[in-house]
């Protein structure tokens, strides 16, 4: 090729990559410096995409390149262990989309709605630098390590690498997340079907139509995935249509109205039984109709948004930057970063990267697209969660996501209340809202389900229906948001039980065999009190739950984050690749300032709304004198609000403990690697060399 | 198949599409699964296309059930 050729097609490319800059920053600017008028959300969609394509083509080139020297001549686990079954050689496309469902989840969705309320400036810029430089980093090395090691989980990982104890420290650190995670997915579900019959109704029918595709894919037609989901969606359409007549109806209706505290306690149960039964019956089929309905509402929610060209009616920049939000209680740092976990980075992530993904990969060079590609897709589907939040009006979208505590329950106190925050809203608007979508109320919603629901039907009724088509979208994405929850609620509650039966497992043998009836329930009986205990906690909670427990997990999550790029880190000193392990470091060091700041100011900030122990003394003091405070009626129930804040504040301090101990572990690794002139890591390519084949 | 398009083939899409839906939920390549044991395990018993989808669909939430980790 001729020397000018190339010089000329290098000059273009620069060019066209100067332009994305250009364009992406130009988009940015117009959304930071929007004063007083709406702001069109394709400003949003433009600034994201332009940079995802820039952090891809040079950050993920260069930590592919520079950084670990990615080879696409080694043979990978799925080419040396091949089994046909967990190890296959896999199109990269069709692997992406494997590892995308697996990534992508409720998370996503509800941080991003929630974080809306201090305007869709913050959470954009967190969610745009923090998939970049941490987010998609994390989920990329992962990936790679996992992949160079014959696809060995997380805590393998960091057992081999740093060594048992921090081992069994990530194990705990994975358990509790789970825990609190199922808890306040469970408390999302609660809140979005309390006292909505058409919500709940929908969501029940998932079940019989569940087993109906179980028994069919069983049965009738073994291994029809595609007719038997073809037949559940259809179903599910017909059930959401026919929910519009059990909420009219007055017979129909009150059969399915509950309060929240009755649907905690279905919900406990119902994970119980559900992760017991055999799995073809009903977990196996709603997870093909919840995964196939996730990416198909994620793609008609983007065409929406590409087509319907809405504005952003939520201010940049809100008052609530200040910490007095009534979505969350705290300040932009930490708090902010701690409630956008998915979407920007999430510790999660790190398990699926060292789960079935590295097993499938065909060649190490495909690990940029999928681990840091799909990681970027996730994002942008935060983005999209920010902009169907942002398209409500302000007032009506604080009149849902605020406790009745702070804005009382009816339309008109409701109003007066968020008016005097400088939201205008009227309870006309307010009422009018909730009959478009079918409810008797959308007062105090929280949860950021339904505010993305009311969003996305805002949008998707557009593009197909018109207004009169409201009530239906909202209803459909409840339902996909309840759906692919419950069976995360019992494909979680399963992997706890075998978590806990693996860890007794150590100590009583016995305990492991997962064939038997007694270890087996005994274990799912552990893993449902846990999280049914937190969720039940959160539905009683007057400033409505999500207050207390979103930010837990939110830490929890940020922190397992912290522990896979501490590892990142300590692989990268190991592999002596040390001038690079910045690109682990910079991620790991915001996380860890991120998670102690927030764990620390919720243990103990003086402001009750945000730390435990300050909200503990306030009910004990008041319980002295012999005074109830809402939501407590009697003592009784004072006294165990304030034990349930020393439980909150203890784990808190566990999560603390946890994650700074691997630190301590991490800098003897280094020191360690650092002291040695070798390569100290073992990849499984050196491993396994010399057995030939 | 590549009737309007060149380079676009149709056929290799759908194909594509159909098993990346599959592999979302757990389900691999049964052909891949085949050739494999054709390959390298010549004379041990194959799993038919049922007995195959019956040890995916149990392997994805059975012991350990890691593979069905999904996030938040």
């Amino acid at each position: 090729m001729p020397a000018s050729f190339l010089r000329e097609k290098t000059s273009l490319a620069a060019f066209g990559w100067g332009a994305i800059f250009a364009i992406s920053f130009f988009a940015l600017y117009t959304l930071a410096t929007a004063r007083g008028e709406p702001v069109n959300a394709m400003w949003l969609v433009t600034a994201a995409i332009g940079i995802y394509a820039i952090g891809y083509r040079f950050y993920s080139r260069f930590i592919a390149d520079a950084v670990l020297r990615l080879d696409a001549s080694r043979r990978t686990p799925a080419h040396r262990r091949n089994d046909g079954l967990d190890y296959v050689p896999t199109d990269k496309w069709v692997l992406f989309g494997h590892h995308f469902a697996a990534i992508a989840g409720a998370g996503p969705l509800v941080g991003p709605v929630l974080a809306a309320q201090m305007g869709y400036l913050p959470g954009t810029l967190w969610l745009l630098t923090g998939v970049i430089f941490a987010g998609a980093v994390q989920d990329f090395l992962v990936l790679v390590i996992s992949t160079r090691r014959d696809g060995r989980s997380l805590g393998d990982l960091i057992k081999t690498e740093m060594g048992h104890i921090p081992g069994v420290i990530a194990m705990v650190g994975i358990l509790s997340i789970m825990i609190i995670l199922l808890a306040v997915l469970a408390l999302v579900v609660v809140k979005a079907l309390a006292d909505s019959p058409w919500g709940s109704f929908t969501v029940f029918a998932t079940l019989p139509i569940a087993v109906f595709m179980g028994v069919y894919g069983r049965y009738i037609r073994p291994g029809r995935i595609g007719e038997m989901s073809i037949i559940g969606f259809v179903l599910l359409l017909a059930s959401i249509a026919f929910g519009r007549n059990v909420a009219e109806s007055a017979t129909l209706a009150p059969l399915f109205t509950y309060k929240g505290e009755t649907l905690a306690f279905m919900l406990i149960g119902y994970g119980f039984v559900a992760s017991v039964l055999p799995v073809w019956l009903l977990l196996a089929p709603r997870d093909y109709l919840s995964t196939f309905l996730k990416i198909g509402t994620i793609l008609s929610l983007a065409l929406g948004i590409f087509v319907v060209w809405p504005d952003l009616k939520m201010p940049a920049v809100s008052r609530f930057v200040d910490g007095t939000g009534p979505a969350f209680a705290g300040s932009v740092f930490p708090f902010l970063f701690i409630t956008i976990a998915c979407g920007a980075v999430s510790g999660f992530h790190a398990l699926v990267s060292s789960g079935t993904t590295p097993k499938m990969i065909a060649d190490e060079s495909q690990t940029r697209f999928i681990g840091y590609g799909a990681m970027l897709m996730e994002s942008f589907v935060a983005i999209m969660a920010l902009i169907a939040a942002s398209v409500l009006e302000p007032g009506v979208y604080f009149a849902m996501n605020s406790a009745p505590a702070i804005i009382g329950a009816t339309p008109e106190t409701a109003a007066a209340a968020i008016s005097s925050w400088g939201f205008a809203v009227t309870p006309e608007t307010l009422a009018g809202v909730a009959q478009d979508v079918g409810e008797k109320s959308i007062l105090s919603r929280t949860g950021g389900a339904p505010t993305l629901a009311v969003g996305m039907a805002h949008i998707l009724s557009k593009v197909i229906g018109g207004s009169a088509a409201m009530s239906f979208w909202y209803h459909f994405a409840i339902l996909f948001e309840a759906l692919f929850i419950l069976t995360t609620i019992d494909a979680g509650t399963r992997v706890a039980r075998f978590m806990i039966q693996d860890f007794v497992g150590t100590f009583v043998p016995a305990f492991r065999n997962t064939q038997a009836w007694g270890p087996n329930l005994a274990a799912t009986a552990v893993a449902v009190t846990g999280w049914g205990y937190f969720l039940y906690q959160g539905v009683i909670d007057p400033l409505g739950g999500i207050n207390t427990l979103w930010p837990l997990f939110g830490i929890a999550n940020q922190m397992l984050a912290a522990m896979a790029l501490t590892l990142c880190t300590v692989v990268l000193f190991r592999m002596k690749r040390e001038r690079y392990a910045f690109v682990a470091i910079i991620p790991t060091a915001w996380l860890y300032i991120c998670t102690m700041t927030a764990g620390l100011e919720k243990i103990f900030h003086s402001d009750p709304k945000i730390g435990f122990l300050a909200h503990a003394r306030k009910f004990a003091a008041a319980a002295d004198t012999g005074q109830l405070l809402a939501p407590a009626k009697t003592l009784d129930q004072m006294h165990r609000i304030v034990f349930n804040d020393h439980v909150d504040a203890g784990l808190c301090a566990i999560y603390i403990v946890l994650v700074l101990s691997i630190l301590g572990f991490a800098f003897s690794s280094i020191r360690q690697a650092r002291a040695c002139e070798a390569v100290t890591t073992r990849e499984s390519e050196d491993e396994l060399l010399p057995a030939g084949a | 198949m590549s009737c309007c398009l060149p380079g676009l083939d149709l056929a290799k899409l759908a194909s594509k599409l159909r098993d990346g839906a599959r592999l979302m939920v757990g389900q691999g390549d049964y052909d891949a699964y085949v050739a494999h044991m054709r390959a390298t395990h010549l004379g041990s018993p194959i799993m038919t296309r049922e007995e195959f989808f019956l040890e995916r669909q149990a392997s994805r939430f059975g012991e350990g059930g890691r593979r069905a980790l999904r996030c938040c």
